[in-house]
C-alpha cells in the first residue's frame, strides 16, 4: 500500500521559515494584552445565554400509544419513557450515519484497490449491512414503543452535530485509508459504549425481548470494534515499520 | 507580456465553457501551498463575486443590456465557482476567516503604498488598522475555541498584535462615508483600487453574515456579529471613495479592467503552476469580456474607451509581506478617528460616533472578551515558554 505520511513542503510552524518566525515574535512583543481575566471574560459572556431550560430542542409528544405493545406499556409506568426513546433515537441516527460513513469508506477502499491487503472489501460489506440491520432493530423499536422512527429526537440532533467531522474526513479523497480507519475507530468505539448501555437499561426495566436484540447488535458492534481498531494499528504499523509489515 | 486593455481580444465569451469537473478541481493544501496562494484565491473570490453582484443590479436598471450583462456574468459567475471551490475542506471556518483578514491586511497594505490620492491613501491606511485588529480578535478565538495557532494559516507573514482595537472601530454611519475620487481627474489606479477593496470587504461581510449564525458558542457568535457589522462599516466606507456620477456603463468597463489587472498580478506572482494556469486562463476570459465592454461602452456613450482607461496595466499589487509597513502605519495612526468624511485625532471624534459606540457596547463587547489577556504565541498560548525568542 502507498505511504500515506510522506515528507513534502508543509509550510506549517515556526521552522519553515526562520527569519520571518522571529519577527512574528518579536511583533507580538511589542504590545500588552488587556489585563481582564479570560476566564472570567468568557464565563460572563456565556453565562448570559446558558439557563438550566435551554436545550436544542424537545421530544416529540406522545401519540395515541395506539401502537404501544402492551408488554412495553406495562414496563413504562412509573418511568420517563421519553429517555430512552431519546437514547433510541439517538441510536437509530447514529447508525443510519454510520451506513453512509462505511459506504463512503468502501467507495475510498474500491478507488485504492491496494487497500484490500489491509482492508478486506467483503468485511466492510458485513459491517455496513450490521449498521443497516441496527437501524431497521431500532425503528422497529421505536414503532414498539409507540413513537415516531422519523422524528429527530435531541440527542439525535446533537449526536449528528458531533459526527459532521468524521463525515468530512470520510468523504475528503484526500484522506489515506488508516485516516479514514481512525474515524471508523472512534465512531465504533462510542457505538460500542452506547450498545451496551442500552441492552443495559432495556435489561434493568424488564425490556427482556429488547434487551436480547440489543445484546445481539452490542455482540456484533465488539466484532466492528476489534476489526476497524486492527486495521488502524496495523495500518500504522505497516508505515511506520514497513520491513517487519513484509515478514 | 505586454497587455493593451484598449486594444487586447482575449477568449471570446462564447468560448468561455466550463464543466462540472473543470469548475471543482483538486483544491490546494492548506499544508503545503504558500499562503498568499490562498490570499490571491479569497481575493479573486471576492472580485467575482462583486462582478457577479454588480452586473445583476446593472441588470435591473438597463433592458437593452440584459443579454450582454446575462451572458458576462454566467462566465463571471463560473469563473468565481471554479476559484473558491479550491479552497479545501480542512479549512475550518475560523482558519479561512483568518485567511481573509490575512487579504485584507496584506492587500490593503499594498494598495495604501501604491494608491497615488493621499486622501484614499489615508482611507486605505485607516481601514488596515481595523482590519488588523479583527486578525488579533480571530487568532484569539482560533486558539481559545479550536486549541489551534493562526500562524499555520499565516506562515508568519502577517503580525497577530492588536491595532485600532475593534470596540472602538464602532461609528455612526455619517462617520463611515468618505470623499470620492473625482472620476475625469482620478488616476485609474485609484478607481480600480477603490473597486478591488470594496469587493473584498463585500465578500468578508457577506461571509461572516453566512458563517456566523452557524457557530455553536456565544462568544464566537457575538466576535461574528460585531466584526461583520466593522465589515459593513468598511463596505460604507469604501463604496463611498467611488464616484457617484459614472455611468453604470463607466463602471462596468473599469470593473472589466480591473479584474484583467488582479488576474495579470495573480498570474505573475502564482507559485502554484496549477494555480497560475488558472489566473492565465481567466486572464484570457477578462479580455474576452474587456473587449465586448468596451464595444458597448463606444456604442452606448459614443464616447472612446481611451477616455476612461489607461492603454497598459498599472503595475502589479505586491502579494508579499507588507510587516514594516503594516508596523509604521500602526505606531502612528492607531489612534486617528473620523469626523464625517474627515480623520481626525481621538479627541476631535464626531460624538455622534461616541454615542453610537457607547451603546452598541453598553452591553459588552465580544472582541474584548474573546481576546481578555490574549497574546499570540507560536503553538498557541497553552504552550507558554516553550518557546522564547
Amino acid at each position: 500500500m502507498e505511504k500515506a505520511t510522506q515528507i513534502g513542503g508543509n509550510r506549517t510552524g515556526m521552522d519553515t521559515s526562520p527569519l520571518m518566525a522571529k519577527e512574528m515574535l518579536t511583533g507580538a512583543a511589542l504590545y500588552e494584552p488587556t489585563q481582564l481575566d479570560p476566564e472570567a471574560a468568557y464565563a460572563a459572556l456565556q453565562g448570559q445565554y446558558m439557563r438550566p431550560d435551554n436545550n436544542v430542542g424537545s421530544m416529540p409528544p406522545p401519540g395515541t400509544m395506539k401502537g404501544q405493545l402492551k408488554t412495553v406499556a406495562g414496563k413504562m409506568r412509573g418511568r420517563n419513557p421519553e429517555v430512552l426513546l431519546n437514547k433510541l433515537g439517538e441510536r437509530l441516527a447514529y447508525e443510519r450515519t454510520g451506513v453512509r460513513l462505511y459506504e463512503a469508506f468502501i467507495r475510498k477502499c474500491e478507488a485504492l484497490p491496494d487497500s484490500a491487503s489491509l482492508v478486506p472489501l467483503v468485511d466492510l460489506r458485513e459491517i455496513r449491512a450490521d449498521e443497516e440491520a441496527h437501524f431497521m432493530l431500532l425503528q422497529e423499536a421505536i414503532i414498539q414503543m409507540g413513537a415516531d422512527p422519523t422524528a429527530q429526537t435531541p440527542d439525535a440532533d446533537v449526536s449528528g452535530v458531533a459526527s459532521q467531522g468524521y463525515m468530512q474526513v470520510l468523504t475528503d479523497p484526500r484522506t489515506s485509508i488508516v485516516q479514514s480507519l481512525e474515524m471508523l475507530m472512534s465512531i465504533e468505539l462510542i457505538d460500542n459504549a452506547a450498545w451496551e448501555l442500552l441492552m443495559t437499561l432495556a435489561d434493568e426495566m424488564g425490556l427482556d425481548i429488547l434487551s436480547a436484540a440489543f445484546e445481539k447488535a452490542w455482540q456484533q458492534e465488539e466484532t466492528h470494534l476489534q476489526r476497524v481498531r486492527m486495521w488502524y494499528e496495523r495500518g500504522i504499523r505497516n508505515e511506520l515499520m514497513p520491513a517487519a509489515a513484509t515478514k | 507580456m505586454t497587455i493593451n486593455l484598449l486594444d487586447s481580444r482575449g477568449t471570446p465569451l462564447g468560448n468561455q465553457k466550463f464543466t462540472w469537473k473543470e469548475l471543482v478541481q483538486e483544491p490546494i493544501s492548506k499544508l503545503d501551498d504558500d499562503a498568499f496562494t490562498r490570499v490571491r484565491i479569497i481575493l479573486m473570490n471576492g472580485i467575482e463575486q462583486q462582478a457577479n453582484r454588480f452586473q445583476h443590479h446593472f441588470s435591473q436598471f438597463n433592458g437593452e443590456l440584459r443579454q450582454a450583462l446575462a451572458a458576462v456574468r454566467r462566465a463571471e459567475h463560473h469563473q468565481q465557482t471554479m476559484i473558491n471551490w479550491l479552497l479545501s475542506g480542512d479549512h475550518s471556518p475560523i482558519e479561512t476567516t483568518i485567511a481573509f483578514e490575512q487579504v485584507a491586511i496584506e492587500v490593503t497594505a499594498a494598495v495604501a503604498q501604491q494608491e497615488p490620492d493621499a486622501y484614499l491613501a489615508q482611507v486605505y491606511r485607516f481601514g488596515l488598522l481595523e482590519d488588523f485588529d479583527h486578525m488579533y480578535r480571530y487568532a484569539a478565538l482560533l486558539d481559545r475555541v479550536e486549541g489551534k495557532d493562526a500562524n499555520n494559516i499565516l506562515q508568519s507573514y502577517t503580525d497577530i498584535v492588536p491595532g485600532r482595537a475593534t470596540i472602538d472601530e464602532h461609528r455612526h454611519p455619517h462617520d463611515d462615508l468618505r470623499r470620492h475620487y473625482q472620476k475625469r481627474e482620478a488616476h485609474p489606479l485609484s478607481k480600480m483600487h477603490a473597486l478591488t477593496i470594496m469587493s473584498a470587504e463585500f465578500q468578508t461581510r457577506d461571509y461572516y453574515m453566512t458563517i456566523g449564525p452557524t457557530f455553536a458558542d456565544p462568544v464566537a457568535r457575538q466576535l461574528y456579529a460585531e466584526i461583520a457589522s466593522i465589515e459593513e462599516q468598511h463596505v460604507t466606507q469604501y463604496g463611498s471613495i467611488i464616484d457617484p456620477s459614472e455611468s453604470w456603463l463607466e463602471r462596468w468597463l473599469i470593473s472589466e479592467a480591473n479584474e484583467v489587472w488582479l488576474y495579470y498580478g495573480c498570474m505573475q506572482a502564482e507559485t502554484n503552476p496549477r494555480i497560475k494556469a488558472i489566473w492565465e486562463r481567466f486572464l484570457d476570459y477578462e479580455l474576452g469580456h474587456l473587449e465586448l465592454v468596451r464595444h458597448l461602452f463606444e456604442k452606448y456613450e459614443k464616447r472612446d474607451a481611451a477616455e476612461i482607461l489607461p492603454q497598459t496595466l498599472p503595475d502589479p499589487i505586491a502579494y508579499e509581506s507588507q510587516r514594516d509597513f503594516v508596523r509604521e502605519t500602526l505606531k502612528a495612526e492607531v489612534d486617528l478617528r473620523t469626523s464625517g468624511m474627515d480623520f481626525v485625532s481621538k479627541q476631535h471624534e464626531n460624538n455622534d460616533s461616541l454615542a453610537y459606540r457607547n451603546h452598541i457596547n453598553s452591553q459588552g463587547s465580544p472582541s474584548e472578551t474573546v481576546s481578555a489577556g490574549y497574546t499570540w504565541r507560536p503553538g498557541t498560548e497553552l504552550s507558554h515558554g516553550r518557546r522564547a525568542a
